[in-house]
């Protein structure tokens, strides 16, 4: 049997709500792995000694372990504790720790390589460590790792994939629906690829524009 | 009992490991006295400025300021609130500006007064006006400092400085980093704040300049400092062996 994109247009709706989806679980998990990064960092670098260990564990966990276990563990596995979180959920908080962890390492290199001068003219003025850090450092150094956390945002889209797994009809497994019911895998998984090609240009349009703001501020 | 004087350093001691950069150093400042500091590299004027407001701690020794002492032994919490505290009233401006890249030279101003005086929005934009009109940088209040020369970035640092309202100043070679074209500008807004009897400790290398603005010249060499008085009598006068020799190189270096 040869190609037949026609099996494609009764399955638009199917295709569009995978499309939402994405977009919706890429975008909240990557505001997640971001802000979320940013306070990892900062706890790393500045926060108890009491916390800084189970911390450093927690992060080498979701580094050196597959994201789709992860996902597994938090979606099938919590709900043995009584965490029953719905499939959109662990998938975004799943997806938003891993590439926060990803986010804090980039970003507590770029706190240390901060001129200790910026720190120094902020206390001189009267700020307290606190202050210094969340006005003056830590924006300093998260204006200087936009392009590489972006390379981050990129790969968490793709990666969003993965909570198919988890049964969130995101795009993946809108058309593996689609297949299902068509057997037409070729032509799905290629207007998906397709489709997810486009979300990926839609998000580097975004990221250079952010980034262009940064570079005025150097 | 008679007043305290405004400025005071007792007995200021400063060691890295095994190297002693102050060495029992005592000195007092007068209210709206300007006084520089002048010495060759090394000689530890930066970290005697510095220890004016704590960010580099003596080993020992007292500094006090209008009556309170600043780095006064007290538990970590109440010590950063009151060290927190004694730096809002001391502004300092540093050889290579600092100022925050990340924000444009009004919210640079407006930064510390916002968040430590709550003031408003608009009071704030009144007092970056104000300040920034003083240095003469006004025109420049929503640029960048990546988008202004040396000179500028100085002069906005000393606005962002002068916006805490300090009692005292210190300056550490404010001129050092700049183009010789550039000097001039800073000189003159430091000239003005002079004028206006602000309380000053200048660290520079520009003798000319300390001899026309400031009322007293310390020379401090190897952590000590070796002889202090009028500018009159340290530039052409000096007692000291060791100032002579560094004023007469300094000439030679200039030419
Ligand atoms: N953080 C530091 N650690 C070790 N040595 C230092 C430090 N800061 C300054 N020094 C040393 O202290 C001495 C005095 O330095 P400084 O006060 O900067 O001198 P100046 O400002 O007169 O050039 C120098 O020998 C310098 O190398
Ligand atoms: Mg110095």
């Amino acid at each position: 049997m040869g190609l037949d994109f026609s099996a494609i247009p009764p399955f638009y709706g199917t295709l569009a709500i995978g499309v939402l989806w994405t977009i919706a679980i890429t975008v909240v998990a990557a505001l997640l792995s971001f802000f979320g990064g940013i306070l990892l960092a900062m706890i790393a670098l500045h926060g108890p000694q009491l916390v800084k260990q189970p911390f450093r564990f927690v992060s080498w966990l979701f580094m050196g372990t597959p994201l789709l276990l992860q996902l597994f563990l938090i979606y099938f596995g919590l709900v043995q504790i009584g965490i029953d979180l719905p499939a959109f959920v662990a998938g975004v908080i799943g997806l938003g720790l891993h590439y926060a962890v990803y986010n804090s390492e980039l970003i507590q290199t770029a706190i240390v390589a901060v001129d200790r001068g910026q720190m120094e003219a902020a206390r001189t003025l009267g700020l307290s460590r606190g202050q210094a850090l969340v006005r003056v450092v830590v924006p300093q150094a998260v204006r200087d790792v936009i392009p590489p956390i972006g390379n981050n945002m990129i790969a968490l889209l793709k990666d969003s994939a993965l909570v198919s797994a988890i049964g969130v009809t995101e795009l993946t497994l809108s058309a593996q629906l689609a297949i299902g019911r068509t057997y037409r895998a070729f032509e799905f998984y290629a207007v998906a690829a397709l489709l997810y090609y486009i979300i990926n240009l839609g998000m580097e349009a975004v990221l250079r524009r952010i980034e262009r703001r940064a570079r005025l501020s150097r | 009992m008679t007043k305290p004087p405004f400025v005071e350093i007792r007995h200021a001691q400063k060691s890295y490991g095994s190297l002693e950069v102050l060495k029992d150093i005592s000195l007092t400042v007068e209210r709206g006295q300007i006084v520089a500091i002048i010495g060759p590299s090394g000689s530890g004027k930066s970290t005697l400025l510095r220890a004016i407001n704590d960010l580099d701690p003596l080993s020992s020794g007292e500094v006090w300021l209008d009556g309170v002492q600043v780095n006064e032994a007290l538990p970590h919490r109440q010590y950063e609130k009151h060290i927190n505290d004694m730096r809002q009233q001391v502004g300092m401006v540093f050889q290579h500006f600092n100022l925050f890249p990340h924000l444009t030279v009004r919210q640079n101003v407006t930064m510390a007064p916002k968040l430590l005086k709550k003031i408003s929005d608009k009071e704030a934009d009144a007092l970056a006006e104000e300040q920034l009109d003083h240095v003469g940088m006004l025109e420049r209040i929503d640029y960048y400092p990546s988008q202004l020369s040396g000179g500028q970035k100085q002069r906005v640092a000393i606005a962002r400085a002068l916006a805490m309202k300090p009692k005292l100043m210190l300056f550490d070679e404010a001129t050092s980093a700049l183009d010789p074209e550039l000097v001039e500008e800073v000189n003159q807004v430091m000239k003005k704040l002079a004028e206006e009897h602000m309380t000053m400790i200048i660290v520079t290398h520009e003798m000319d300049f300390a001899a026309s603005v400031c009322d007293r010249v310390i020379f401090m060499d190897k952590g000590v400092v070796v002889e202090e008085g009028p500018p009159d009598l340290v530039f052409r006068n000096p007692t000291q062996e060791r100032t002579r020799n560094f004023l007469r190189k300094h000439l030679e270096g200039a030419k």
